[in-house]
């Protein structure tokens, strides 16, 4: 059904730390590799080997220079489906093959229902939808719905694959849903945001935005070093300190 | 948006047959046109051929187009679903009427009924088929006032300007039905003229800014995530040039408004058979217009995921 | 619920499970706990150097996914963009499938397939007639070999001194400058405090080496509000999260580094008690210009460096306990006027030259930036001191109540590395963190077991001469300490074919791979019969100046014979460098073998702790290929090599994974440390245990002995760290460590330029062996700024492998390539607003060497006189298995076309390597270069462009779609 759920019990989703991501692609790996054998296999591969290859992915890292009047910064920002509250992603399926869940919000694709029509794909203003050409039905991240409960893993490995694996721990995983909840209080002290407000989807994911070039930046408030003026100059400075 | 053939084809000429049919179960069903076997058959054909054909192209737009009956499930909440059911139950009083109208030559009564039915169908629909471009947010030049009205009139208009060629080949011309003709096509190009002001001025409070969350200053993308087009950019990142998209506009007012507005006018005083070939003329201009017209209505929408990109 | 206690890297509370994990009843049909695996099988990542433990998880018999290993001390659970990529490198279709010999021209691709019994008898026949009249002429050299302790003890066997692995293209600027200065390095043979520092430094690092320790490092410093500062000319990947990124002139950091000293000196912000306690900074040295032992330590009759007791004014043993020496003045000790290490250095550094004034034009860097970060390196470091509550024993007995910090901490790559002045700077920032206090201290740059090792650790290099059917007397790499110990015949002419340890490159810790193939086309200093290689893509990426090494490899005498004879090589996959071989040994993927990750070799760890770790095969080859330590083992045994074979000449070993068990370097100890002795009961060293490897599997795939916490520290100095170090075998004795500011055995160099000493330079290398052997670390030009007209080639060209490609072969890897299948040469916008080039023009990047195209990408992240690209992205048409179409080989350009292998002609005429001239580093980032915009015909398409490989045979076309996981998903759902 593609009307939203009135409520969802939780509000699962990501954050992503702006502040720490390198760009270094091991989400996108991990998630590929997970998700092309789990709940939506294949993540098909066009032209793997050639000039034009395509293949699905659910999560892609870019690369942006944020310039501001206090400098320049160079930004790795991971984009993956935001699982919002307000996915017009769901409401435009004509098939119900897409929707929310009202348990925990994730917002998934059945498969078996998509006929294809890409709608969903416009519809969502942050390009997390992935069309599978070869079979010819729309894929996307399921939050790694196949592993947070699941009862074949271990209990401390059922996180998306992409928290897992994130080297540097700029990715957080939790209910959003819950204000006390350890990842809500991580998007408060860090002041994180969601993707194109103004757009009105309601974004579950946050992000956390740089500290460099903000007041949140790392600094060392250090006096100017003052050369030895004492007396007998640095030989003088050395005699005395060895003799204390 | 990549302005794939399939789309703009189905929009253009579902457009086209819904405004024929609107125009066919008011002047049919109210007795306004005669029922006439060949008359109807044709109008009907005509109608009925564009709206089965456009559906069809729509469906090869389709991953999974066997299982394209889905799609009438979620009228709910979805305009495309909407638009599939309007489209379907358009059928039933549109083939009703064409019964009553063209195989039994009646008119008034049930088929009156159907007739109405039938046109207030295809209105539904084309207002179904509006709103799906007019309900995309991140698509800011299908989301404004303009869209749902300019799929009404260019139904309208190529309904109106196929109706009255439709009469005019049958030696049936109405003078309201091509004043209405006339009338909708320069109504068609003021709206369109008006769009393309209103999306050329446009301004987004969505921009690169928003889209990563990075507050002030310049956002530049260095690096995209692949090196290769993906299915995001292939569908959504389509881009023309300035100088392109001007002379497409032109080939549009040209093909799509200017021409028929004029071989209209000189219908008024043309006899038979020029004002019919005038006629003809106009539709045939009018529609290969409005295919340039729909492909730049795809090609010159800027959706919100280009930012990720770079594309601005 | 019980829950365990969080295991791992990514465990804080907004990265673990639901609270209830269970799954809720949302009745959409979603299967939430489909089965993984049929089992996991824990092993060790070979993506690239940084070693992690993985989870392997297999479903029927195919690898399905691969995960961080939670327990590993490397990655503790995370994994970086390439191990989770491993399954296509495992199924890539470019992996070699048989033996293969060359049946057309070198080069062509042109092979056929034969047996095993046939290669080994080729490659024995071969080596063993070498081996019989003149070993060196076999040059045994290894890429991305993480088995150094067996391939370089082979070479030892077999004779010859012609050994190496890629060290000395890639990062011995980094291990010596570090191993002759402080017996450790930074590389991944230390780390950074990452949970106590609070001040981090990190010049010219890329992803390379240490990979996921430092991302996981850099998590921690991010999550505790520690600085980072980069000093790095690009602003990609870890310097792109700095809070302060300084986008130095490339080559300069060494410049930069030294005005800091210059600073923190002028100002008296050093640690001197460090000083004293840790270094040689109070050893006297003589002081006499003209005099033999001019610039040498003053010893006492035992041969202990002496020092200048300030309080009993006599002089003492520097090392002595109880000494109070001297940092400064003039003494004159046994008759020979000397002055202490320190006031050399005083003397030097506080001059004006280096001075942030006088260096901040040519680093691009403002002087009130450098006296900035001095600053804040002087008050991280002595006014923000940690203090951990832990009692430890020094060296000397002396108790402590708490274990002190300075918690500024430095780490430096291969942006230091790959310049011809590398080893300097890489001695700078050495010297910088030791005035600091900051090595091996709380919160500073510490030391990974088994190092710190003596400043350089003791072997010497081996085969100075080599004789027929005669193993060398140790091992063919190791550490000069004076011109005695060099590799070169009477004359001085080097007796390595890459002239490692000769004149030319006298600390060649890790030989010159990139200049075997030059120097054995050119007979220079002798000709060679065979070329041995494993695992390096010298005919492409790994060579400088590609086109004529391409030539090198192909080139004929005047009887039609190659000036290279034979060419053996061993690779997994069908590379650039393959169809230049006569014999190719197809090697297995990672997850086919068996390895070991040795103490003796390059080691994992961490700075807690010891570690080592196995591979051991978790799929079987579904191809004719073998693991290449089994085959080394076996040729080892077919030549009969001592230590392969038995007192009856039959093989000793089975293959690697017996090896790896039974062998003994010395007594009790073994490739692996962990589980020793016949109970399994010792580590480091005991009798060999038949169960070792199972011991390991069963402990998912590695050892790890975790330091008491008063071990920790202070490892150079510390009692209980250096008494364990002993029982380990890392060090001899249990001794401290003295960090060697100032390095005599680079004075003895100097000396013997000046005409001392029985072994003498050449008179044409006296001059640079003066200049570059300097005590005291220095900063110099690179090369390449001398030699060229600056003004026509005005900008700096570097390169950098991705973070998802670093040592990894990524090209063949369907998905990492998708994530870069073309390289742009990244401009600076104000640069390119200046040669009027716009964004996405293609152009001629041109150097003295010759030119290459590609497109460019303007970027402000990028010190304005220099220009990058992504390396390595380029590939030949025909490798790799891509096909004809791809990006790698169409758009995408290789840089080593246009960065020279040598030197331009010197006033003699003489060329060198492009090399530092210390280490033999390979100067990749000296070049220099211009970018022209091409003409309009030109653009689209890379130059130059070679020939396509031809296939090997049954060589499977590569696939047009890849579907890899539907049979995993399929067979779920027919289950269901």
């Amino acid at each position: 059904m593609t009307c939203l759920p009135s409520h969802t019990d939780k509000k699962l989703g990501l954050v992503i730390d702006l502040d720490t991501c390198v760009g270094c692609q091991a989400c996108v790996t991990a998630c590929k590799e997970w998700n092309t054998g789990g709940h939506m296999a294949p993540l098909t591969d066009i032209d793997p080997y050639g000039g034009h290859a395509d293949g699905v992915w659910f999560n892609r890292v870019h690369s942006y220079e944020h310039t501001t009047e206090l400098g320049g910064r160079t930004v790795n920002f991971p984009r993956s489906c935001l699982h919002c509250e307000q996915p017009a992603c769901v409401t435009v399926c004509p098939t119900g093959a897409s929707y929310k869940r009202a348990s925990d919000g994730i917002v998934l694709v059945d498969e078996d229902k998509c006929i294809g029509c890409k709608l969903c794909s416009w519809a969502c203003p942050y390009g997390a939808r992935e069309f599978d050409t070869d079979v010819g039905v729309m894929k996307k991240c399921t939050l790694c719905v196949d592993r947070i409960y699941n009862e074949n893993l271990a209990e401390d490995d059922r996180v998306p694959a992409c928290v897992a694996a994130c080297p540097t721990s700029a990715r957080h995983f939790g209910d959003l849903g819950d204000p006390v909840s350890a990842i809500s209080q991580l998007v408060e002290e860090r002041g994180g945001v969601a993707l194109m407000p103004e757009l009105g989807y309601q974004p579950t994911n946050k992000y956390l935005p740089p500290r460099a070039r903000s007041g949140r930046a790392a600094k060392v408030d250090a006096p100017a070093l003052e050369p030895i003026r004492a007396e007998g100059g640095f030989l003088g400075w050395v005699d005395r300190m060895l003799s204390n | 948006m990549h302005p794939a053939f399939s789309v703009v084809f189905f929009t253009t000429a579902t457009g086209a047959g819904y405004g024929l049919l609107t125009l066919l179960g008011l002047l049919g069903g109210l007795g306004f046109t005669p029922a006439d076997f060949w008359l109807g058959l044709v109008g009907m054909g005509l109608s009925l051929g564009l709206i089965a054909a456009g559906l069809l192209s729509s469906a090869g737009h389709l991953g999974r187009p066997e299982r394209a009956w889905r799609a009438l499930s979620q009228w709910r909440s979805s305009w495309l679903s909407r638009e599939g059911v309007a489209s379907v139950t358009t059928f039933i009083p549109a083939c009703m009427f064409g019964i009553g109208w063209v195989f039994l030559g009646k008119s008034g009564g049930w088929v009156a009924v159907a007739g109405l039915l039938a046109a207030g169908g295809a209105v539904t629909t084309v207002c179904a088929t509006g709103m799906i471009y007019a309900s995309l947010k991140p698509i800011a030049q299908w989301h404004s006032r303009y869209t749902l009205p300019a799929y009404l009139i260019f139904s309208a208009m190529t309904g109106g300007v196929l109706a009255n060629a439709w009469l005019q080949a049958f030696k049936l011309g109405s003078t309201a039905v091509l004043s209405w003709a006339l009338l909708a096509t320069l109504a068609g190009w003021g709206w369109k003229l008006a769009t393309w002001r209103y999306n050329d001025r446009l301004e987004i409070p969505t921009n690169a800014n928003t889209a990563t969350g990075l507050a002030g200053g310049t956002v530049r993308s260095i690096e995209w995530p692949h090196t290769e087009e993906n299915y995001v950019l292939k569908e959504m990142g389509f881009r023309i040039a300035r100088k392109h998209s001007a002379k497409l506009r032109l080939i549009t007012q040209v093909l799509a408004f200017a021409v028929p507005a004029i071989l209209l006018a000189t219908v008024f005083f043309l006899p038979w058979p020029l004002g019919a070939i005038a006629s003809v003329l106009a539709t045939v201009a009018q529609l290969a217009g409005m295919l340039v017209e729909r492909w730049l209505f795809f090609a010159e929408a800027k959706h919100t995921v280009t930012l990720y990109y770079g594309r601005e | 619920m019980s829950k365990a206690a969080p295991r791992g890297a990514n465990s804080a509370l907004s990265q673990r499970p639901l609270a209830d994990s269970r799954a809720p009843d949302e009745g959409d049909g979603v299967e939430t706990s489909p089965s993984v695996s049929d089992r996991i099988a824990k092993t060790t990542c070979y993506m690239c150097a940084c070693r992690c433990g993985i989870d392997v998880h297999i479903k029927d018999g195919k690898v399905r996914y691969i995960n961080g290993n939670k327990d590993h001390p490397v990655n503790r659970g995370v994994i970086c963009g390439k191990g989770s990529a491993g399954i296509m490198q495992h199924y890539s279709p470019a992996r070699l499938r048989k033996p293969l010999l060359r049946t057309g021209p070198r080069g062509s691709g042109e092979f056929r397939e034969i047996e095993w019994e046939e290669a080994l008898t080729i490659a024995t026949a071969r080596l063993s007639a070498i081996r019989r009249t003149d070993p060196k002429k076999l040059a045994f050299f290894t890429g991305r070999d993480q088995s150094q302790s067996l391939t370089g003890w082979w070479a030892s066997k077999f004779g010859t001194p012609n050994f190496a692995a890629h060290g000395g293209f890639c990062s011995v600027n980094m291990a010596a400058g570090g191993l002759y200065t402080i017996g450790g390095s930074f590389w991944e043979f230390g780390e950074p405090d990452w949970d106590n520092t609070k001040y981090f430094m990190l010049f010219g690092v890329a992803e390379d080496h240490d990979s996921n320790p430092i991302k996981i490092g850099l998590g921690k410093l991010k999550a505790r509000g520690a600085k980072v500062v980069s000093i790095n000319p690009c602003r990609t990947g870890y310097n792109a999260i700095a809070d302060d990124w300084i986008g130095i002139r490339p080559g300069t950091d060494g410049l930069f580094v030294l005005a800091l000293v210059h600073e923190l000196l002028k100002a008296g912000r050093v640690d001197l008690d460090y000083l004293l306690r840790y270094t040689n900074a109070p050893v006297l040295v003589v002081q006499e210009p003209g005099a033999a032992d001019d610039g040498l330590f003053v010893r006492d009759g035992d041969g202990n460096p002496l020092a200048w007791d300030r309080v009993a004014k006599t002089p003492v043993n520097a090392a002595g306990p109880e000494a109070k020496p001297a940092l400064m003045g003039s003494y004159t000790v046994n008759g020979r006027p000397c002055v202490p290490v320190f006031q050399l250095m005083a003397d030097r550094y506080l001059d004006d030259s280096y001075s942030p004034d006088a260096v901040a034009e040519r680093c691009g860097v403002s002087a009130d930036t450098i006296r900035r970060i001095a600053a804040e390196l002087a008050h991280v470091a002595f006014e923000q001191t940690i203090e951990l509550p832990v009692a430890w024993t020094d060296w000397a007995g002396r108790r402590h109540d708490t274990i002190k910090g300075r918690p500024v901490s430095m780490h430096a790559m291969r942006g230091i590395s790959a310049h011809s002045n590398g080893f300097h700077t890489c001695r700078a920032i050495h010297l910088l963190q030791v005035l600091l206090g900051t090595v091996d201290v709380p919160g500073g740059f510490r030391f990974k077991p088994p190092y710190p090792r003596c400043a350089p650790p003791g072997p010497k290099p081996c085969g100075k001469k080599a004789r027929p059917m005669t193993p060398l007397d140790g091992m063919p790499l190791g550490f000069v300490c004076s011109p005695d110990d060099l590799l070169v015949d009477e004359a001085g002419r080097p007796t390595r074919i890459d002239k490692a340890y000769s004149w030319e490159a006298p600390l060649a810790a890790h030989g010159l791979m990139h200049s075997v193939i030059r120097n054995a086309w050119a007979g220079d200093p002798y000709p060679i019969d065979t070329l041995m290689m494993y695992m390096s893509n010298m005919a492409w990426n790994s060579s400088m100046n590609t086109v004529e090494t391409i030539a090198m490899l192909t080139d004929k005498d005047e009887a039609g014979a190659y000036r290279i004879p034979f060419i053996i090589y061993s690779d997994a996959y069908y590379s650039e460098t393959v169809p230049f071989a006569d014999l190719v040994l197809p090697d297995t993927t990672y997850l086919e073998r068996h390895d070991c990750i040795s103490l003796l070799d390059r080691p994992i760890g961490h700075a807690d702790g010891a570690a080592d770790a196995i591979r051991h095969p978790v799929v079987q080859p579904d191809r004719d290929v073998r693991p290449f330590q089994s085959v080394l083992i076996e040729l080892g045994a077919r030549l009969g090599l001592p230590g392969f074979v038995d007192e009856g000449g039959s093989a000793k070993y089975r293959d690697y994974a017996d090896y790896i068990v039974n062998h003994e370097r010395t007594p009790g100890i073994g490739p692996l440390a962990g589980w020793r002795g016949k109970n399994g009961g010792a580590i480091g060293r005991g009798d060999v245990n038949p169960n070792q490897l199972q011991r390991y599997i069963d402990n998912g795939g590695f050892w790890y002995h975790e330091f008491a916490d008063d071990q920790r520290y202070y490892k150079m100095g510390n009692r209980a760290y250096l008494d364990f170090a002993v029982e380990m075998g890392f060090i001899a004795k249990a001794e401290p460590i003295v960090f060697q500011l100032y390095s005599e055995p680079m004075q003895r160099f100097r000396l013997a330029a000046r005409g001392h000493g029985k072994v003498q330079p050449p008179d044409a290398e006296r001059g640079r062996i003066e200049a570059y052997m300097d005590p005291l670390p220095f900063w110099y030009a690179p090369f390449e700024d001398d030699s060229v007209d600056l003004n026509k080639y005005p900008l700096h060209a570097l390169t950098q492998r991705p973070m998802h490609m670093y040592h990894s072969w990524g090209s063949q890897n369907a998905w990492l390539r998708q994530i870069t299948s073309q390289n742009r040469l990244f401009v600076h916008r104000k640069t390119a607003s200046k040669l009027g080039l716009a964004d996405d023009d293609w152009v001629w990047i041109e150097s003295i060497n010759g030119r290459v195209k590609g497109q460019i990408k303007l970027v402000d992240g990028v010190n304005p006189d220099t220009v990058w690209t992504w390396n390595a992205i380029g590939k030949r048409r025909g490798s790799w298995g891509l096909q004809d179409d791809a990006g790698e080989s169409n758009r995408g350009f290789l840089l080593n076309h246009i960065i020279g292998d040598q030197t331009s002609a010197d006033a003699n005429g003489r060329r060198y390597s492009n090399s530092d001239p210390v280490t033999g580093q390979a100067a990749w980032f000296d070049v220099r270069v211009r970018i022209v915009k091409c003409a309009r015909h030109e653009a689209g398409f890379t130059e130059p462009q070679f020939e396509r490989f031809a296939q090997p045979p049954h060589f499977e076309p590569s696939p047009d779609v890849l579907r890899f996981g539907a049979e995993f998903r399929m067979k779920r759902e027919a289950a269901e």
